[in-house]
C-alpha cells in the first residue's frame, strides 16, 4: 500500500460526496471492487477514476461519504491509490470504514485553501498538510498513534492479524 | 480554555459510559479511545455470514461468548432460497460456536435484545445494525458498526471510538392526544435534516420525554440514526428501572448512570411538546417531515405498522385506539407486524390484536419484513404506502417506483381506515 506520509496531487470536490457516487450500485452489486473502482465518482466526475494516480489525495468539504454503510465506498478510493482523504467533516460510518481500510481520513477545517492539482505533503501522524504549490501549512485534527499503527498495517483486518500473531 | 480544568470534569452520560469502557477517569468530545465491549449484538444479515466468516478467516475464537447475542430477524419467515440459506448459515455457525445467547425468530433485534435483559444503564454495546442506537432508551451507549468491525470486536472485545459531541433535544410540556414520540423525532428530522446530528450523540430529555414510556423512548433513540447520529441516549429513571425489572437484567443502577447537569453540550434544541402536531415524512427521505395536514387526502394503497421503530406494544395500542370498531378502507392493505413475539402475545392477551384484526388488519409474523420490502407487505410497482417504520428511501420497502410516507402508528392506522393520509386526531 502507498505510504500515507508522502506527496500527491489533490483532487478537490465539494460537500456531501455520497456513497452512491463513490460506489454506484452497478459497481459493487455484480462486480469485485478491483473492477468496480473504475466507476468511482462516475456520476460526479467521470474522468476521476481513470486520471487519478497512485498517491493522490482526495479532498472534500462537509459530510464526506454520506449515505449507506457500504464498505466499497472507501475501498474504491483505496484501490485507485488514494493516499489520504481530507475533509471538513465526514459521515461517521464512512469515516470509520476509511480508517479501517488503512486510509487516513483527516478532518481539516482549511481544505478551502487547496486547489485541484496542488501538490500536497500529508503527515497523517502529525496531522499536518503542506501545500507545496502555495507553501502553506494546514493543520488537521491529528490521528492518535494506535490508529496510525492500524493504517500502517493496511487496515483493521491486517492489523488484527499482525497483532494476533505477535501475541 | 485557558483556565485549569477541575480534576474530574463534568461529563454527559455518554461520556461517562465511554470513559468507563475505556478505563479512563474522564473523556471529552473528540478524544479517540479504545473501549471494552459489554455486549455485542449481531443479526442474520451482517452477523454469521459476514462478520462470522471474517472471524473464521482470522482463525481466532470469540473473545467472550457470554457477551455475544445472535438474533435472527431480517430474513426470517421468508421462503426465498437466499433467505433460507442465510438462516442455515446462521444456525450452523451458532451451533458450531456453541453460543449461549441465540434468539432466533423471536422478533426484531432492537426489541428482542432488551426484552431478554441484555441491556441496562451504563453498558457500552455494539451492534451490527445501524439502528443499534435504540439501546439508548435504556441508558446504554450502543453504536452500529459494519461487518468488518464486528469481526474485529468478536476477535478482541474492543473497539475504538471518537467521543461524540452531544446534541440535546429538550421537549417541554406534554404531547397532545394523538401525538407520539414518532412525531417528535420526525419533526426533529425535518428541522435539522438527516445529517443534523452527524457524529453526535443525541440526548433526549425534558418533561415530555420523562413522561414517555420505554416503548416511546425507543422510538426516539431508534431514529437517532436518521439524524446521522452516532447514537441516541436518554437518562435512565424509575420508568427504566421498572421496565427492566420485568426482564432478566440484573444490577440495574439508575443512580450512577446520570450525566452531570453542568456537562457542556455542543448544541441544545428546545421543542414545545404541546405544540407538536402529527408529522408525516413524504417520500423519499425522513427529513421531508411536515404537519400531517400538508399531506392529508393523499391516497394510500397500504398502511403498515411494523419495524423496530413502530411496532412495540404502545404502537399497537395507538393503532387500536384509532381503529376501535372501524373497518379499514376497501382497496387499502392493512398490515401489522408486531415487533416481537412477546409483544404479539401481550397484544393478543389484552385484546389489542383482536381490535386490529376486527378492523381488517392482517397480522404478519414478527421480524423486519415489510420494512425492507420482504413478505406480503412489500410495496408493489407504483404503490403508495404509509408506515410506522424509520426510513423511506427509494426502493427501501419494495419496488423502486413505490412511494412511502412515514408516520406514527396513530397516523398509519388513521390512513388504513380512510384510505388516505389523515390527521389521526379526527378519530380520538
Ligand atoms: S425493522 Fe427495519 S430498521 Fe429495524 S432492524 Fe429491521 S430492517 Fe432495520
Amino acid at each position: 500500500m502507498s505510504d500515507s506520509n508522502g506527496t500527491g496531487r489533490a483532487w478537490v470536490y465539494g460537500d456531501n460526496i455520497d456513497t452512491d457516487q463513490l460506489a454506484p450500485i452497478h459497481s459493487y452489486k455484480n462486480m469485485e471492487a478491483e473492477e468496480g473502482c473504475k466507476f468511482c465518482l462516475e456520476p460526479l466526475d467521470p474522468n476521476f477514476a481513470s486520471a487519478v494516480k497512485i498517491g493522490d489525495i482526495f479532498v472534500a468539504g462537509n459530510n464526506m461519504g454520506i449515505g449507506s454503510s457500504r464498505e466499497q465506498a472507501p475501498l474504491h478510493l483505496k484501490l485507485l491509490g488514494i493516499r489520504a482523504v481530507l475533509a471538513k467533516s465526514f459521515a461517521r460510518i464512512f469515516y470509520r470504514n476509511t480508517l479501517n481500510f488503512g486510509v487516513p481520513a483527516l478532518v481539516c477545517a482549511e481544505v478551502d485553501r487547496i486547489n485541484t492539482g496542488d501538490e500536497l505533503r500529508v503527515d497523517a501522524l502529525k496531522g499536518r498538510i503542506e501545500n507545496l504549490n502555495t507553501g502553506e501549512t494546514l493543520e488537521c485534527e491529528p490521528l492518535p498513534d494506535h490508529l496510525m499503527a492500524m493504517i500502517a498495517d493496511g487496515g483493521l483486518m491486517p492489523h488484527l492479524k499482525n497483532k494476533l500473531q505477535r501475541e | 480554555m485557558g483556565q485549569s480544568q477541575p480534576p474530574s470534569q463534568s461529563m454527559t452520560l455518554s461520556e461517562k459510559i465511554i470513559a468507563k469502557a475505556a478505563g479512563l477517569d474522564s473523556v471529552k468530545p473528540g478524544d479517540i479511545v479504545t473501549c471494552a465491549v459489554d455486549v455485542a449484538m449481531m443479526h442474520d444479515s451482517s452477523g454469521p455470514r459476514r462478520a462470522g466468516k471474517m472471524l473464521d478467516e482470522l482463525g481466532v475464537p470469540i473473545w467472550d461468548k457470554d457477551k455475544l447475542v445472535v438474533i435472527t430477524d431480517h430474513y426470517t419467515n421468508d421462503e426465498d432460497p437466499n433467505s433460507v440459506e442465510i438462516q442455515k448459515i446462521t444456525h450452523a455457525w451458532v451451533a458450531e460456536k456453541q453460543l449461549p445467547h441465540f434468539l432466533p425468530e423471536q422478533g426484531i433485534c432492537h426489541v428482542v435484545l432488551p426484552e431478554n435483559g441484555f441491556l441496562k444503564p451504563g453498558l457500552f454495546c455494539v451492534g451490527g445494525d445501524s439502528h443499534s442506537t435504540t439501546a439508548g432508551a435504556f441508558g446504554a451507549f450502543m453504536v452500529g458498526i459494519g461487518a468488518t468491525e464486528l469481526a474485529s470486536v468478536l476477535a478482541t472485545g474492543e473497539i475504538w471510538v471518537r467521543v461524540p459531541e452531544t446534541l440535546r433535544l429538550d421537549v417541554s410540556g406534554c404531547l397532545s392526544e394523538g401525538v407520539a414520540a414518532k412525531d417528535v423525532i420526525l419533526k426533529l428530522c425535518g428541522d435539522i435534516g438527516i445529517m443534523g446530528a452527524n457524529y453526535m450523540v443525541v440526548e433526549y430529555g425534558g418533561e415530555a420525554v420523562k413522561a414517555m414510556t420505554i416503548d416511546e423512548r425507543m422510538t426516539l433513540t431508534n431514529m437517532a440514526a436518521e439524524l446521522g447520529g452516532k447514537t441516541g441516549i436518554i437518562a435512565p429513571d424509575e420508568t427504566t428501572a421498572q421496565w427492566l425489572a420485568a426482564t432478566a437484567a440484573s444490577g440495574v443502577d439508575i443512580k450512577t448512570w446520570q450525566g452531570d447537569a453542568d456537562a457542556p453540550v455542543a448544541k441544545t434544541i428546545s421543542m414545545d411538546g404541546t405544540a407538536i402536531s402529527p408529522q408525516v415524512a413524504a417520500p423519499s427521505n425522513p427529513e421531508n417531515a411536515a404537519d400531517v395536514s400538508e399531506h392529508a387526502g393523499t391516497p394510500v394503497g397500504q398502511a403498515y405498522i411494523g419495524a423496530c421503530t413502530g411496532a412495540k406494544l404502545d404502537d399497537l395500542r395507538m393503532a387500536a385506539a384509532i381503529v376501535n370498531g372501524r373497518t379499514k378502507a376497501t382497496g387499502t392493505r392493512f398490515f401489522v407486524a408486531p415487533g416481537s413475539n412477546r409483544i404479539r402475545d401481550a397484544a393478543a392477551d389484552e385484546g389489542t390484536l383482536k381490535i386490529l384484526e376486527d378492523a381488517g388488519a392482517t397480522i404478519l409474523p414478527t421480524g423486519c419484513g415489510g420494512c425492507i420490502g420482504l413478505g406480503p407487505a412489500r410495496l408493489e410497482e407504483n404503490m403508495t404506502g404509509i408506515s410506522s417504520t424509520n426510513r423511506n428511501f427509494v426502493g427501501r420497502a419494495g419496488e423502486k417506483s413505490s412511494k412511502l410516507y412515514l408516520g406514527s402508528a396513530y397516523s398509519v392506522a388513521a390512513a388504513a381506515i380512510t384510505g388516505e393520509i389523515t390527521d389521526p386526531r379526527e378519530f380520538l
